[in-house]
């Protein structure tokens, strides 16, 4: 038998329980799930700023003449595409097209590229990575527990954070990466995010974290900023149409039935890990669509609720929740191609009874620009 | 504390009775576990409740849960404010956020129940 894992401590635990937070066990790690509140956080995030400690993710440089090649053989995205200085979102997969993990890719310089994992799976994309570089000009550094990583989201993001760093801001557009420092601490800031807003999200060595948190949260004070648990995370990811592995996205779904298929780089030469497999999938045509609902019933739609087009079952809900911006419950759900066209009226059933809801394009909120 | 006049199940709901009809919500300590409520789904008059019996869900953000009935009887009234304010629940778990009025056959189920003190030790458990 396996001996249960004892789940890992942020560097920041003390510091959330300080403030209030509830805690809870996520991915291997001891999380905050929310502090006060799930709907007061989301609002602060979508008016004012959030911080968030994401210390959980894993992180892994590869570096070396080849590394963009290595990573083009093992993802589904073109690396070596990449300015320096510029990032995307990519996925690695299986042979048979299904996804291990969604990622962000940036490349920080020439010869280096960081790689960001999903918590659930850092440890399977860290070991599938590995595997698949050897033979190239490039090294895997899996700096996932030695490093720690902390985001500031929201409309005040770059107000609070521009006086605490080195980093040109007006220079970092949306997906760019550069090296410099916060708070006098070296760190690596991105202009990424999973929340819909503008915001950053600041590598640094995980000794710093503390330091790192507790400058943001400062200068964040008359800026309204407030700390951010994951609840407030789903939320906002969702109410922006983000994918979350697990929901959306898991080993049994290709990009193509995520709705993700422009994400894989086919025109591209480079055998990469399920191309076979992919190609076939694209050729074959989607199997299922993602798509957006708003429930025009009664009820909340959650994940694993099924979906139903009148009589015939059409998918079931992959993530749902009650919109705290919209003020409506929204979901996302895996359906058949022939019900995934905007407007069409849809059920869902919650427990027992079927709601109507309506098949919306996503996002469900955009940010005003 | 806990209101002292009232009187309370194992799954976190009070009762208050006023002649026959008993008014019936969750208490504070269950409302701040769940979080922001956001969505309330409550019986119809005229439904039988049974106690100790499901009679309802309440939804926070993350969580879908049972409501359960601190005394058997027919529902008279759903507080109808709860379908566009869930967050009264929140604010005024005892109050305004109470959840449906219940005319009940047999008093005598309230010594099944737990009294403030019992509550309060519960409660500090959790």
């Amino acid at each position: 038998m396996k001996e249960p894992s004892v789940p890992l401590a942020t560097p920041l635990l003390e510091r959330h329980r300080a403030l209030g937070a509830r805690i809870v066990e996520f991915a291997g790690w001891l999380m905050p799930v929310q502090y006060a509140g799930i709907m007061d956080e989301h609002r602060a995030v979508r008016e004012r700023a959030g911080l968030f400690d994401l210390c959980h993710m894993g992180e892994l440089f590869v570096e070396g003449p080849e590394a963009g090649a290595a990573l083009a053989r093992a993802l589904v995205t073109d690396p070596p595409a990449l300015a320096v200085g510029r990032a995307h979102y990519s996925m690695i997969c299986a042979p048979d097209g299904g996804i291990i993990d969604d990622l962000i890719v940036y490349r920080p310089a020439e010869d280096r590229f960081l790689v960001v994992a999903n918590a659930s799976n850092a440890a399977a994309v860290s070991d599938e990575l590995a595997s698949r570089i050897h033979g190239f000009r490039a090294v895997l550094d899996d700096r996932a527990l030695a490093t720690a990583l902390v985001a500031v989201q929201g409309p005040a993001s770059a107000a609070i954070l521009e006086p605490l760093t080195t980093v040109d801001l007006a220079a970092l557009r949306y997906y760019a990466i550069a090296e410099g420092e916060v708070a006098g601490i070296p760190a690596l800031v991105a202009r990424t995010g999973y929340t819909g807003e503008d915001g950053f999200e600041v590598f640094v060595e995980t000794g710093q974290a503390g330091a790192l948190w507790d400058a943001l949260h400062e200068a964040g004070r008359p800026h309204g900023l407030v700390p951010v648990g994951l609840g407030a995370r789903d939320t906002l990811r969702l109410e922006a149409g983000m994918p979350l592995y697990g929901n959306e996205l898991d080993r049994a779904t290709t990009p193509f039935d995520a709705g993700l298929g422009r994400v894989v780089a086919l025109e591209r030469d480079t055998d990469f890990v399920g191309r076979a497999a992919l190609v076939a999938a694209r050729e074959a045509g989607p199997r299922r669509m993602l798509v957006g609902l708003v429930v025009r019933g009664r009820g909340i739609a959650r994940h694993g609720y099924a979906v139903y087009a009148g009589e015939r079952r059409s998918g079931v809900v992959t993530s749902g929740t009650m919109s705290p911006t919209l003020g409506l419950p929204i979901a996302m759900a895996s359906v058949a191609p022939a019900d995934a066209a905007p407007g069409t009226i849809l059920e869902v059933e919650i427990r027992e009874a079927r709601a109507a809801a309506e098949v919306v394009p996503l996002p469900f909120y955009r940010r005003p620009r | 504390m806990v209101p002292p006049d009232l009187r309370y199940t194992k799954e976190h709901e009070w009762v208050r009775v006023d002649g026959d009809v008993a008014t019936v919500g969750i208490t504070d300590h269950a409302a701040g576990q769940l979080g922001d409520i956001v969505f309330v789904e409550l019986p119809e008059p005229g439904r039988a409740l049974v106690q100790f019996a499901a009679f309802g869900v309440i939804e926070s953000v993350k969580a879908v849960s049972d409501l359960f009935a601190p005394l058997s009887g027919e529902v008279v009234e759903a507080n109808a404010a709860l379908a566009t304010r869930p967050e009264l629940v929140n604010a005024d778990p005892y109050g305004e956020g109470w959840m449906v009025k219940v005319r009940v056959a047999d008093l005598g189920q309230l010594d099944a129940l737990l009294d403030p003190a019992g509550y309060e030790a519960l409660a500090a458990e959790a």
